[in-house]
C-alpha cells in the first residue's frame, strides 16, 4: 500500500532481456543501480516510487539508496516532463556564443520558464551545464540528440519541425 | 613543430574511420596483437618509458599509475576508461568516441592486458547518447573478431567491456567519485588515500584513465617509447587534443605537439578573434585552470610544467579565449554558478563556499555590493581551496580537487581584473 492507501502498482520491465543483461555485466548487483534507472526512464519518462522499489528489489539494496542517486543525478526526473526536453546549455563558452539569447527566445515563443513545461506538454525547458561540445557553441540537447552552433532562426525551423 | 603529422586523429576524416573494418586497413590492432606476445611488465615498462602523462585533467604519468596496481593480490583488477568529459572547454573525448572508437578500445585492451585486469568499464557522461551508441557498435564488433571475450586472439587472455552510463553529474568524472557512481551510489568522492591503484572499484585494485590517454596506448606500443618521447617536451611529450572555444573564429578540436604555443592555437590554429577584437583572457586547461591575461597567454606554452610554473595548469586542454568584449565579472560568476550546481555537497567549505560565491557575484552585478566584497571573495576561496602557492603544492581542505578547481580560476578573476570587479560597486562606496 501506498501512504494515501491505493495499492502500490509493480513497475515490470517491459524488456526484460535488457534488464536481465545489465544485471549480468557486473561483479555486483548495486552497480546496476544507474543503468537499470536510465532503463525504467525510458521506459515509463519519469521515475516513480513503483521504479524506486522494483530497482531496489533487483539491486538487492534499500530503496533509500536508490532514492539517493536519483536525487543526486540531474539526468532523472521524479516528475513527468513534456515529451521533448529542451536543455539548453548555460555555461561559459556557450553563454559569450549566445545561450542566454536561446533560452529568453524559447521562453518567449512558448510562455515557459526554464523549469516549466508547455501547457500542450510538448516541450519542457531546461538549463543544463557544460554538455562537452564547446567548440560549437552554443549547444543544446532535445532528448538525446545534441543540435550544435544553430542560429536563432535555425533554432525556429528545428523547433518548428518537431511534431 | 611545424611538420607535426596527427597521430590519434589522422584519420578522423576519413569514410567510416569509425569502423573495425577501416581502424584493421590503416594497421588497427596490431599493437594488440604485439602486446599479447609480450610479459605485462614488459607493456607497462614500455609506456613508462614513453613519460606519457594522464590527458585527464592531473597529467600523471600513466605506466607508474599502472605499476600501483599490486601483484601479490587475489582480488580482481579493474580498468575503468573515464569518457565522463564534462570540464567546461573540454570536447575531444567525444571525438574520439565519435571518430576512432577502436583506438580507445585498442588501448584498453592493451592497458587491461598490462594490469592483469578481466573486467573492464566504459563511464562514459550520459549526455553523450550517440558516442554510448557509437561504443555499443564498436565493442560488439570486438566480440565479434574475438578482441574482446574469451581467448583474444588464441592468447588466453580474456577481457570482457562495460559502457556505463552516468547520469549528469560533473564530479562523476573526478575518479573516486566515478567509482562510487559506477558502484550505484551518489557520485561522492572518496577520501585519499587509499589511492584506487590499491582499493577502487568494489575496493579492489583499480586504474581510471582518460579516453585520450588510452587512445595514445596502440601508437606508444606500435612507434615505440622514444618516438612518443622526442614528441614535445621530454617530460610530458607526445601528441595532444587542445580544444579551443569561446570568443574565436575557427573553435574546434586541433591535434598538435605538446608544448606549441598558446598564441599559436589561438591565432593560427582556431583563426584568432572574431571582428578584430583583442583577446583579453584565457582558460588555458579547462574552467578550473587558472585564468592568464591576454600578456601571459601570449607569452606561454602549452607544458604541464611550464603552465605550473605561470600558476595555472594544462588540465584537460580544454581553452577557453575571452576577447576585450566578455565582462569578467559575469564570466567569473558564470564559472562560479557551474560549480556551486556541481559541488558534490560533502564537505561545507566547498558546499557552502561555492553557493557564498554566487550570491556575493551576483550581488556585485546588480550593484548591491560593497568593498568589503571583494576581500570577502578571497577570503571564501581560501577556504575552498586554500591559498595558492603552488610550491606547497594542494593544501586539500577539501575531501577532493573540486575545492581547488573553484578557487584557482574564482580567485585569478578577482586578482588579475580587479579594476572590473571595483566598477561594479555603487560609486559612493568606492574607497580611494
Ligand atoms: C572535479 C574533477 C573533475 C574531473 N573530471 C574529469 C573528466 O571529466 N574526465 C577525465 O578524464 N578526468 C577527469 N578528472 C580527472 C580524474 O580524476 C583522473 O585524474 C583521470 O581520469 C585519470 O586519468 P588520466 O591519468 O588518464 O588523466 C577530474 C578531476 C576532478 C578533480
Ligand atoms: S570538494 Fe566539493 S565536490 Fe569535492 S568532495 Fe568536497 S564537496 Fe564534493
Ligand atoms: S559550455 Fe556549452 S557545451 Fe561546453
Amino acid at each position: 500500500m501506498n501512504s494515501n492507501g491505493t495499492p502500490k502498482q509493480k513497475f515490470i520491465f517491459t524488456d526484460s532481456g535488457r534488464m536481465e543483461k545489465i544485471l549480468s555485466q557486473y561483479p555486483d548487483k548495486r552497480s546496476a543501480t544507474l543503468p537499470l534507472l536510465h532503463l525504467a526512464q525510458t521506459q515509463e519518462g519519469f521515475i516513480t516510487g513503483a521504479i524506486i522499489d522494483a530497482v531496489a528489489q533487483y539491486t538487492e539494496i534499500h530503496p533509500a539508496e536508490v532514492m539517493d542517486c536519483v536525487s543526486f543525478y540531474t539526468m532523472f526526473f521524479r516528475r513527468p516532463l513534456g515529451t521533448n526536453k529542451l536543455q539548453v546549455c548555460q555555461t561559459l563558452s556557450c553563454s559569450l556564443n549566445g545561450a542566454d539569447d536561446f533560452v529568453d527566445h524559447i521562453t518567449q515563443k512558448y510562455g515557459t520558464k526554464p523549469g516549466e513545461t508547455t501547457s500542450d506538454g510538448k516541450f519542457t525547458l531546461l538549463k543544463v551545464e557544460c554538455l562537452g561540445s564547446c567548440g560549437t557553441a552554443p549547444v543544446i540537447q532535445i532528448n538525446n540528440d545534441y543540435h550544435e552552433g544553430l542560429s536563432i532562426n535555425e533554432l525556429d525551423k528545428l523547433l518548428d519541425s518537431i511534431p | 613543430m611545424s611538420d607535426f603529422e596527427p597521430v590519434l586523429t589522422e584519420h578522423i576524416h576519413q569514410k567510416d574511420c569509425h569502423t573495425l573494418s577501416f581502424y584493421k586497413s590503416v594497421g588497427g590492432y596490431t599493437a594488440l596483437e604485439k602486446v599479447l606476445k609480450m610479459n605485462p611488465a614488459e607493456v607497462t615498462q614500455e609506456v613508462k618509458d614513453s613519460n606519457l602523462r594522464g590527458r585527464g585533467g592531473a597529467g600523471f604519468p600513466a605506466g607508474i599509475k599502472w605499476g600501483f596496481i599490486p601483484k601479490d593480490t587475489d582480488k580482481p583488477k579493474y580498468l575503468i576508461n573515464n569518457a565522463d568529459e564534462s570540464e567546461p572547454g573540454t570536447f575531444k573525448d567525444r571525438l574520439l568516441m565519435n571518430k576512432v572508437p577502436h583506438q580507445m578500445l585498442e588501448g584498453m585492451i592493451i592497458a587491461a592486458y598490462a594490469i592483469g585486469c578481466q573486467t573492464s568499464f566504459i563511464y562514459i557522461r550520459g549526455e553523450f547518447y550517440k558516442e554510448f551508441k557509437m561504443l555499443e557498435m564498436a565493442v560488439d564488433e570486438a566480440y565479434e573478431s574475438n578482441l574482446l571475450g574469451q581467448n583474444i586472439l588464441g592468447s588466453n587472455y580474456n577481457l570482457d567491456v562495460v559502457i556505463h552510463r552516468g547520469a549528469g553529474a560533473y564530479i562523476c568524472g573526478e575518479e573516486t567519485g566515478l567509482i562510487e557512481s559506477l558502484e550505484g551510489k551518489r557520485g561522492w568522492p572518496r577520501i585519499k588515500p587509499p589511492f584506487p591503484a590499491i582499493e577502487g572499484y568494489l575496493q579492489s585494485p583499480t586504474i581510471v584513465n582518460n579516453v585520450e590517454t588510452l587512445s595514445c596506448i596502440p601508437h606508444i606500443i606500435t612507434r615505440g617509447a622514444s618516438w612518443f618521447k622526442s614528441i614535445g617536451p621530454e617530460k610530458g611529450p607526445g601528441p595532444r587534443l587542445f580544444c579551443i572555444s569561446g570568443r574565436v573564429n575557427n573553435p574546434g578540436v586541433f591535434e598538435e605537439p605538446m608544448g606549441i604555443a598558446l598564441k599559436d592555437l589561438i591565432f593560427e590554429r582556431a583563426g584568432g578573434i572574431p571582428d578584430g577584437k583583442k583577446l583579453k583572457a584565457v582558460f588555458p586547461g579547462g574552467s578550473s585552470s587558472a585564468i592568464l591575461t591576454a600578456e601571459e597567454a601570449l607569452d606561454v606554452n602549452m607544458d604541464f610544467d611550464e603552465l605550473v610554473e605561470k600558476k595555472t595548469m594544462l588540465g584537460s586542454a580544454g581553452v577557453i579565449v575571452m576577447d576585450e568584449t566578455v565582462d569578467m565579472v559575469q564570466a567569473c560568476l558564470n564559472i562560479a554558478r557551474f560549480y556551486a550546481h556541481e559541488s558534490c555537497g560533502q564537505c561545507t567549505p566547498c558546499r557552502e563556499g561555492t553557493g557564498w560565491l554566487v550570491k556575493m557575484l551576483t550581488r556585485l552585478v546588480n550593484g548591491g555590493g560593497t568593498p568589503k566584497d571583494i576581500d570577502m571573495i578571497f577570503e571564501i576561496t581560501d577556504n575552498i581551496g586554500g591559498l595558492i602557492d603552488f610550491s606547497k603544492g594542494s593544501f586539500g581542505k577539501t575531501i577532493c580537487p573540486f575545492g581547488e578547481a573553484v578557487a584557482w580560476p574564482v580567485r585569478s578573476f578577482v586578482e588579475k581584473f580587479k579594476d572590473e570587479f571595483l566598477a561594479y560597486l555603487p560609486k559612493e562606496k568606492v574607497v580611494a
